[in-house]
């Protein structure tokens, strides 16, 4: 290349030589490999048995139908129900729903008091939870079970919404306390000259400035509690079991001849709702990413 | 300005401080103390000293979960790494379509394990997967049957994390490449350093904040890896894919072991702290660590 232009900021703009054409053409490659798994998924759904056996993994269908995710969906045998994937989404939804308020509103609240007021407490408080955020749950699990039958919460939904609270509250409280301590402290000080307590500038000042990180918080709690599969499994209960748990359990427990078709389509409807709200959310996904995993 | 305002702190303080003590640190103690006593179906509070951990130690199949999560995380750890930053450095080069490829390969790290593992056991399926896709092609002694070997299992596994997580590392690297200062580039322009060199002896080192942020993360799903091998493997076969977090939860509510688990979770933890917390000092104490934040 010649190096006649030098333009004053960044690299140069580049023109189509073979390095580029090649650079592309890698990623192209790359990318398509990324895809596999999910067009694999995709087509195996739309194919019927006969087809699945003779013909491969990546072949189209002849004749694509949707008879394998209505099965899924409606009449999908989990052991000796066969209620379909949907009894899971149900209860993902009511165990989603109260778990992703209760988790952000105290990740919030106590963010806040966090950034607030800094106290040798209040340092070794956040200290505990960041700590938390990286030993496994292993460690935590039987203790939680035997405390929470005591309490009368075990197998049920609030039983779970407060295990995802509890372990939601590191990163909740990291996110928040890290953009209310990002704001200018004037703010603070002029609504307390003005005669505010510590909750009416949370409500009133507070929370109106934290809505884009709400948003954030709002995207990780979705994805990671509809993910979740070892709490529901532990903590929610027979009546209760998130679609994570009942998914492996019509896969990993059919009895007889496997259903790769319906497997497939019942694999898909699982992903549906994170892969909706990633494309939906865009950079606000790695927003997410960025904003739990920088610690402290 | 703080005067006045410490009870209504201690009240918003509360829920969290019931979490951490009662949930976190109650929780942990107990598991601690559980692994010193003659635990089985129930807490017991007979104490055996370390005879838990002597038996874990000769307990075969806690040994296979050892080797496995150690193999499994040397060689996730390297892979990802080293594809995520590849995958960086390349969008990097002010491709076209930029944003539509970053999408792509984020979009495993949105799903769940449980699809991740499904849809990749389905893929290595040694009847129909990509076994059969390459006999279809003529390749009549074409074998890709990982899935079934138990010295190949665990392979397979990295190859499912691998794809689930090099978006992540991607992303945190594009960051940090992002925020490399552009005179380094030009000044290596007009040195006529080769681009590889660049990329090996100064821009990598720059970006080792996100390097450590990277191998947090990642070193910390490690060690809880769990639903992955549930899904793909169930453990199997035989008990080729076990990981120490199956192991634990397989004891406390299949077998009913409670003690031995107890004494497998607290092995994670110390070797948890004694992976983790040197690079998060590694991270917070080098210049670079905010460069993604």
């Amino acid at each position: 290349m010649s190096a006649g232009n030098i333009v004053p900021r960044g690299r140069r703009p580049k023109r189509l030589t073979p390095e580029r054409v090649g650079l592309h053409a890698f990623l192209i490659i790359c990318a398509l490999f990324f895809l596999t798994p999910l067009y694999v998924m995709l087509v195996t759904s739309l194919k019927g048995m006969p087809e699945i056996r003779q013909g491969h993994l990546l072949a189209l269908p002849s004749a694509p139908g949707l008879a394998a995710w209505g099965k899924a969906w409606f009449a999908a045998c989990t052991g000796l129900s066969c209620n379909g994937i949907r009894v899971g989404f149900v209860n993902s939804l009511r165990i989603l729903i109260p778990s992703v308020i209760v988790s952000i509103a105290i990740g919030a609240v106590t963010g806040y008091a966090l950034s607030f007021w800094r106290s040798r407490g209040a340092v070794l408080l956040f200290g505990i939870l960041i700590a938390v955020a990286f030993i496994p749950y292993q460690v935590f699990i039987y203790p939680l079970v035997r405390i929470f039958s005591h309490l009368g919460i075990n197998n049920s939904v609030p039983g779970i919404v407060v295990i995802h609270t509890i372990f939601g509250l590191p990163t909740m409280t990291l996110i928040f306390r890290n953009h209310f301590a990002g704001l200018p402290e004037e703010l603070f000080k002029a609504a307390r000259v003005d005669g505010a307590g510590f909750w009416r500038i949370f409500g009133a000042i507070m929370l109106p400035m934290a809505l884009p990180i709400i948003v954030v918080a709002v995207i990780l709690q979705v994805t990671g509690i509809w993910n979740d599969f070892i709490f529901g499994l532990v903590f929610a209960g027979r009546e209760n079991l998130p679609m994570t748990v009942q998914l492996n359990n019509i896969v990993n427990s059919t009895q007889g001849e496997r259903e790769y078709n319906v497997e497939m389509a019942a694999t898909l409807l699982t992903a549906t709702v994170p892969l909706v709200v990633y494309f939906v959310s865009g950079r606000w996904f790695v927003r997410g990413i960025a904003a739990g995993g920088v610690k402290g | 300005m703080r005067i006045g305002s410490r009870l209504p702190a201690h009240l918003a303080l509360a829920p969290a401080v019931l979490i951490a003590l009662v949930a976190y640190c109650g929780a942990m103690g107990w598991t601690i103390w559980m692994s010193f006593t003659n635990s089985r179906m129930l807490p017991s509070s007979v104490f055996v000293g370390l005879r838990q951990y002597s038996s874990l130690i000769a307990n075969e199949r806690w040994q296979v979960s050892v080797s496995n999560i150690a193999i499994f995380g040397c060689l996730f750890i390297i892979a990802t790494l080293v594809v995520g930053f590849v995958l960086a450095a390349l969008i990097d080069q002010r491709v076209r379509g930029e944003n539509l490829l970053r999408s792509v390969f984020l979009y495993p790290f949105s799903m769940s394990f449980i699809v991740t593992g499904l849809a990749w056991r389905w893929m290595l399926d040694p009847t129909f997967g990509i076994e059969k896709v390459g006999r279809d092609l003529g390749l009549s002694a074409f074998h890709f049957d990982w899935l079934v070997r138990p010295e190949r299992v665990i392979y397979t596994l990295v190859i499912a994390a691998v794809w689930h997580a090099s978006g992540l590392v991607m992303a945190i690297m594009l960051a940090g490449l992002r925020g490399v200062d552009p005179e380094i580039w030009k000044a290596t322009r007009v040195d006529g350093i080769p681009s590889w060199r660049v990329y090996a002896f100064i821009i990598v080192p720059l970006l080792r904040g996100s390097f450590a942020t990277a191998v947090v993360l990642l070193a910390t799903s490690v060690m809880r890896l769990y639903d992955l091998s549930v899904a793909m493997t169930n453990g199997g076969p035989g008990i080729a894919s076990e990981v120490p977090a199956k192991f634990v939860m397989d004891h406390l509510f299949d077998r009913g072991n409670v003690g031995l688990a107890a004494a497998a979770a607290t092995t994670m933890l110390i070797t948890v702290v004694a992976v983790v917390a040197p690079l998060l000092y590694w991270q917070h104490s080098r210049p670079g660590a905010r460069q993604i934040a």
